[in-house]
C-alpha cells in the first residue's frame, strides 16, 4: 500500500483500534489515548497536505470496484472534516487529561470516556470518507450510539433523560434513512455515490427515498423543528463531551445530506423541496438565536447557538440547488463553499467555547451567566478565547465564519434571491447579541460582598481553547487552501 | 506593483500589540519599550513615504484571499493624510497614557487593545479596496470595546452595550451595501470607483443609503450619535484616540472614499445625493453644538462638540466640490489636533484635580498654568479663532459652499460659530477669570502627560499659521484634491 493509502486506511482504523485497547488495558488507558491521536493528528496533516497538491486518495475495499466493491475517497472536502476532527478531539484528549474536571471518576473515565471518544472519532472519519449510502449508515449508526453514551456518561437523572430523547430521535433518524437506502437499492441495484449520481431521481420511489433520508438526517442534524434534542443532551453532557457532540456530531449527518443532494442528485431537488430546507434553516436561527437570548446559564445558550449555527447549513440547499443556483455556476460554487467555512469554522469555534464553558464552570462551580462577574480577572485567556470564538459565530473579519457570511450572502444576491443573505447577516446580529450577554457579565468587576472566590485554572488548559478559536480565525485569515480544497459544487 | 512597506507600517502596530497580549502585567519597560519603538518606527515610514508620495510614487500590495477576494493596501495621497495624522498622535497618545496609568491594574491588556486599534486604524487608512476597508473597520468595531469597558464598572459597561448597539447594525447595514455592490460590479477598487451600470438609479440611491447608514454610525451623525457621548466612561487616552483618530474618523473618512471613491462627484451630482447628506451633517453640526451647551460635565460637552465638528469633514465630502473637499480633508486633521489637546488636557484635569464638572474649573488657570494654555489652544481653535487651524477649515468649507451652490452653508457655519463659542469660552472664563477656591495646588507632573498636549496644542496653531506651506494639513489636502480632480 501506497503510504498516502496506507494514511487513509489508519484514519479509520487507528481510533478504533485505540478503543479496543483502551477497554482492554485501562490502566494503560492515558498514554494509549494520547499517542493515539498525537499519531492521528499527524497522519490526517499528512492526508490533508498530500490531498492538497495531489489530489484525491481512493481506496477500493478488498480491491474490488463498484458496484460490487465498496470504495472509500478522501477528497477536499473529507480532508478537511478529517482534519478538524481531528484538531478538535485532540484538544479534547488533552483538555481531559487534567485530574479535575473529568467527566466521573478515574476508573469510568478510562473505561468509558475515552473509548467512546475514540469510537465516535473513527465513525465520524467513516462517515466523511465513505463513499457508499449503507457505509454511511453503519458510520451514523455507530457515531449516534456513542454520542448518546457520552451524553449520559455521568449518569445523572436529567442527562440520562436528555439521553433518552437522543436516542429516540436518532434512533427515528436512523430507521428513517435506511428505509431509503432499501429503496434505492431496490431501484438502481448499487449504493455508491458515484454511480448513483446522475442516475438518482429517475426512479419512481427515488423521491420518497430521498424524502425519507433527508428527514432522518435532518432529526440526526438537529435541524429546527427537530432540534428538542439539542440543548438538553448538549447542555447535560461534561463539556468536553459537549464540545465534540457540538462541534462535530450534527456535521456528520449534515455532510450526508450535501454528499446526497448536492453530489448524487443534482437535479432530482424540487424548488419547493430545496425552499423548505432553507426555511427551516432560516426558522432555526431566528428560534436558535431568540432562544439563547433567553438562557440563564452559559451552557445553554452555547447549546442553542447550535441549534440556530446549524440553520446557515440549510440555506445551501435553495442556494445552490434552487433557482438561485441555476443563475450562474459561480453562485452554487459560492454557496457550497461558504457552507463549509461555515461548517468547519463553527466546529473550531464551538468546541472552543464548551471547553471555556467547562474551564469557568471548573474555576466558578456554576455557570450561571447573572454570576460570571470577575471571570475576566481569574481566567483572561479563557475569556479571550471566548471573545475570539465569538467573532467566528458572529461572522466578523477576519473569521472562519466571515469567509462563510462573505460567500453566502455572496451567492444570494448573485443568484437574485438576497432574502437568504439578509437572513445570514441577522443572524450575525443575533449571534453578537446572544454572545455578549454571558461575554460582558464575564467582563464586570465582581461588587465586594458577592464575590465569590474562583478555582485556579492551569494556564496550559486555558489554551487548549484559545488555539481552537485561533485555528477558527485562522480559516478566515488563510482562506486560501481550504477554499481550493472545498473545490466548488462537487 | 507588489511592495513591502504598506504591510511593514500594519506591522509596526500588529506585532507590539500581539506580543503586549503575552506580557507580564509587571513588564512596563517591555511594554513601554515595545508601545513607544513601534510608534516610533511607524512615524519614521510614515514621513518616508509623505516624501516618496508627494513625488509621485505610490505603493500597492494586494494579498489573494481566495480567488476574486482580495485585500489590496494602497498608499495615495488621501490614505497619507489619514495614516500621518493617526500615527503621530497614536505616538503621542502612547506617551500620554503611559504617564496617565502609570502602574494601574490590566495595562497589558489596555496597551494591547491599545495597537490593535491603531493597527485597524491603520488598515482603514491603507485600504484600497472597499472590501479591505470594511475588514479593518470592523476591526476597529472589535478592537474599541475591550477600551471602551476596560474600568469594568457599571457605566462602562453600559457604555460598551450601547456602543455594539449602534455599531454592529451598522457594520451589517455595510456589509450588506459592499456585497450588492460588488454581486453587480465585481471587486470596487478605490482607485478606478465602482462600476454601476448594472444598476438602476433606484438601486444606486439604496446603496448610497446604506452606505451612508453604516458610516454615520461611527461619524456619530445624528440620529446614530448616542453611543459617543456614553463612551466617555473609557479612560482619558481612549477618549482622546476615539474622538480624534480612530472611530469618528474612521466614519468620516469613510464618507470621503464612497463619495469620491465609489460613487464619484458626478454620480452623486446627478441622483441628487450630495444635498441631503450635507443637510444631514449641518442638522448634526448644529443639533451637536446645542446639545454641548446644555451639557455640565467638561468630558460630556466635548464628546458633543465632536458629533458637531466631525460632521464638518463629512459636509465638506458631501458638497462635492474642490474647496469644500479640501476644507473637510484638512478638518480631519485640525479636528484632530485640537480634539485631542482638549482630551488630553480633560484628562489631566480629571486625574490630578479630580475636575469632572464645568462649574469646578474655576480659577484652574493660575494652578494649572500648562494645561489651561493648551486647553485654551484647542477651544480657541475649534471656535475657529485666526489664525487658528478651525479657522482654516470654516473658510474653505464656506467658500467650498458657495462654489456648490450651497449658500444656505455658509450660515450653518456661522451660526456653528456662535455655538461654539458659546459652549467653549464660559470656559475659558470660568479657567482664567475667577477666582480660585482655596486648597492645594494641583500638580501638572509627570511631564507624559503634559507635553503630548503642548505638542499637539501647538500643532493646532502651526497647522492654521502655516496653512500655506506644502507638508501642512491644508497643503496636503490641496495636494489630494488637485490630484483628484486633475487625474
Amino acid at each position: 500500500m501506497s503510504l498516502p493509502i496506507t494514511a487513509l486506511v489508519l484514519c479509520l482504523t487507528l481510533p478504533l483500534l485505540g478503543a479496543i485497547a483502551t477497554v482492554a488495558a485501562p490502566r494503560h488507558a492515558t498514554p494509549l489515548v494520547t499517542s493515539v491521536a498525537g499519531l492521528m493528528v499527524a497522519v490526517t496533516i499528512g492526508l490533508t497536505s498530500h490531498v492538497a497538491i495531489h489530489g484525491p486518495v481512493v481506496v477500493a475495499l478488498g480491491e474490488w470496484a463498484p458496484p460490487l466493491g465498496i470504495q472509500i475517497m478522501a477528497d477536499g472536502p473529507a480532508v478537511l472534516f478529517l482534519l478538524v476532527n481531528a484538531l478538535v478531539m485532540a484538544a479534547v484528549v488533552l483538555f481531559s487529561l487534567a485530574p479535575i474536571g473529568q467527566p466521573g471518576p478515574r476508573s469510568r473515565l478510562a473505561q468509558t470516556f475515552w473509548p467512546l471518544l475514540l469510537l465516535l472519532w473513527g465513525a465520524l472519519n467513516a462517515i466523511f470518507v465513505s463513499r457508499d449510502l449503507f457505509n454511511l449508515y453503519v458510520g451514523l449508526e455507530l457515531a449516534s450510539l456513542a454520542a448518546v453514551a457520552l451524553v449520559a456518561i455521568e449518569r445523572k437523572r436529567d442527562t440520562l433523560n436528555a439521553a433518552l430523547r437522543y436516542l429516540l430521535f436518532a434512533l427515528t433518524g436512523s430507521l428513517l434513512y435506511l428505509l431509503g437506502v432499501v429503496l434505492i437499492y431496490a431501484g438502481h441495484g448499487t449504493l455508491d455515490i458515484t454511480l448513483l449520481a446522475g442516475e438518482l431521481g429517475m426512479h419512481p420511489t427515488d423521491a420518497l427515498a430521498i424524502g425519507a433520508m433527508t428527514a432522518g438526517l435532518a432529526a440526526k442534524t438537529a435541524l429546527f423543528p427537530f432540534h428538542v434534542w439539542l440543548p438538553p443532551a448538549h447542555a447535560g453532557a461534561p463539556a468536553p463531551a459537549s464540545a465534540v457532540l457540538s462541534a462535530l456530531v450534527p456535521k456528520a449527518s449534515l455532510y450526508i445530506a450535501l454528499r446526497l443532494w448536492l453530489e448524487a442528485a443534482p437535479g432530482a431537488g424540487d424548488a419547493i423541496a430545496v425552499n423548505v430546507l432553507g426555511w427551516l434553516g432560516a426558522l432555526a436561527v431566528v428560534h436558535g438565536s431568540i432562544m439563547a437570548l433567553r438562557q440563564e446559564r452559559l451552557k445553554l445558550v452555547i447549546a442553542y447557538s447550535t441549534v440556530a449555527q446549524i440553520g446557515y447549513l440549510f440555506l445551501v440547499f435553495p442556494l445552490a440547488l434552487g433557482a438561485a443556483g441555476a443563475a450562474g455556476s459561480g453562485v452554487a460554487d459560492s454557496a457550497w463553499n461558504g457552507t463549509l467555512f461555515q461548517a468547519l469554522s463553527h466546529a473550531l469555534a464551538k468546541a472552543a467555547l464548551f471547553l471555556c464553558a467547562g474551564l469557568i464552570l471548573e474555576a466558578a462551580g456554576h455557570d450561571r451567566i447573572a454570576r460570571l462577574a470577575g471571570v475576566a480577572q481569574a481566567l483572561p485567556v479563557t475569556l479571550f478565547a471566548f471573545g475570539l470564538a465569538a467573532i467566528t459565530l458572529m461572522g466578523l473579519p477576519p473569521s472562519g465564519g466571515f469567509m462563510a457570511k462573505y460567500l453566502l450572502v455572496t451567492a444570494s444576491l448573485e443568484g437574485g434571491v438576497p432574502g437568504w443573505g439578509l437572513i445570514v447577516l441577522a443572524g450575525g446580529l443575533l449571534a453578537a447579541a446572544y454572545l455578549y450577554r454571558p461575554m460582558a457579565s464575564a467582563f464586570r468587576h465582581p461588587d465586594q460582598e458577592s464575590a465569590a472566590p474562583f478555582t485556579t485554572v492551569a494556564a496550559w488548559r486555558q489554551a487548549i481553547p484559545l488555539g481552537l478559536a485561533i485555528a477558527s480565525l485562522a480559516l478566515g485569515i488563510l482562506p486560501a487552501v481550504p477554499h481550493e480544497l472545498m473545490g466548488g459544487m462537487p | 506593483m507588489t511592495d513591502w512597506l504598506p504591510p511593514l507600517i500594519l506591522a509596526t502596530s500588529l506585532l507590539p500589540a500581539v506580543a503586549t497580549f503575552f506580557l507580564h502585567q509587571e513588564s512596563h519597560v517591555w511594554r513601554n519599550t515595545l508601545n513607544l519603538g513601534g510608534a516610533l518606527l511607524k512615524v519614521g515610514l510614515v514621513v518616508f513615504m509623505l516624501v516618496e508620495v508627494a513625488g509621485g510614487t505610490l505603493h500597492e500590495t494586494r494579498i489573494d484571499l481566495v480567488p476574486g477576494v482580495f485585500l489590496l493596501l494602497r498608499v495615495d495621497a488621501l490614505s497619507l493624510l489619514f495614516l500621518t495624522l493617526s500615527a503621530v498622535l497614536w505616538l503621542l497618545t502612547t506617551v500620554y497614557a503611559i504617564a496617565y496609568f502609570d502602574h494601574k491594574p490590566n495595562l497589558s491588556r489596555f496597551f494591547g487593545f491599545f495597537s490593535l486599534c491603531v493597527f485597524a486604524t491603520t488598515g482603514i487608512a491603507l485600504s484600497g479596496s472597499l472590501l479591505t476597508f470594511f475588514i479593518f473597520y470592523e476591526l476597529l468595531t472589535l478592537s474599541t470595546w475591550p477600551l471602551v469597558v476596560h474600568k469594568q464598572n457599571a457605566a462602562s459597561m453600559r457604555a460598551g452595550v450601547s456602543y455594539l448597539l449602534y455599531s454592529l447594525p451598522g457594520s451589517v447595514a455595510l456589509l450588506f451595501a459592499i456585497l450588492w455592490l460588488e454581486s453587480a460590479a465585481g471587486p470596487v477598487e478605490f482607485a478606478n470607483g465602482a462600476d454601476f451600470a448594472d444598476l438602476d438609479s433606484a438601486s444606486q440611491r439604496w446603496l448610497f443609503l446604506l452606505f451612508a447608514g453604516g458610516l454615520a454610525v461611527k461619524a456619530a451623525m445624528v440620529p446614530l450619535h448616542r453611543w459617543l457621548p456614553a463612551a466617555m466612561a473609557a479612560p482619558a487616552p481612549v477618549s482622546a484616540l476615539l474622538h480624534a483618530v480612530a472611530v469618528v474618523k474612521a466614519g468620516a473618512f469613510g464618507f470621503v472614499r464612497v463619495i469620491h471613491d465609489v460613487f464619484g462627484i458626478e454620480r452623486v451630482t446627478d441622483l441628487g445625493l450630495g444635498i441631503p447628506l450635507a443637510m444631514l451633517a449641518s442638522v448634526t453640526i448644529l443639533y451637536g453644538s446645542i446639545q454641548a451647551l446644555r451639557q455640565t460635565g467638561i468630558k460630556r460637552r466635548l464628546a458633543y462638540s465632536t458629533v458637531s465638528q466631525v460632521s464638518y469633514i463629512v459636509l465638506g465630502a458631501a458638497l462635492v466640490g474642490p474647496l469644500a473637499l479640501i476644507g473637510g480633508l484638512a478638518h480631519l486633521v485640525h479636528q484632530g489636533l485640537m480634539k485631542i489637546t482638549l482630551f488630553f488636557c480633560a484628562g489631566i484635569y480629571d486625574e490630578r484635580a479630580g475636575i469632572h464638572e464645568i462649574a469646578e474649573l474655576n480659577g484652574i488657570g493660575a494652578r494649572m498654568p500648562w494645561t489651561s494654555v493648551c486647553f485654551s489652544l484647542g477651544a480657541l481653535g475649534m471656535i475657529g479663532l485666526p489664525p487658528m487651524a478651525g479657522f482654516v477649515t470654516k473658510i474653505y468649507l464656506g467658500l467650498g459652499a458657495m462654489e456648490s451652490g450651497a449658500p444656505w452653508v455658509v450660515a450653518v457655519l456661522a451660526g456653528s460659530t456662535l455655538l461654539n463659542a458659546a459652549y467653549f469660552l464660559p470656559l475659558l472664563y470660568r479657567i482664567w477669570f475667577t477666582p480660585p477656591p482655596d486648597g492645594e495646588r494641583p500638580g501638572e507632573r509627570p511631564l507624559g502627560i503634559v507635553v503630548p498636549a503642548v505638542i499637539t496644542g501647538l500643532g493646532a496653531i502651526a497647522a492654521g499659521l502655516l496653512a500655506g506651506a506644502d507638508f501642512s494639513p491644508l497643503g496636503w489636502a490641496t495636494l489630494i484634491v488637485e490630484r483628484h480632480y486633475q487625474p
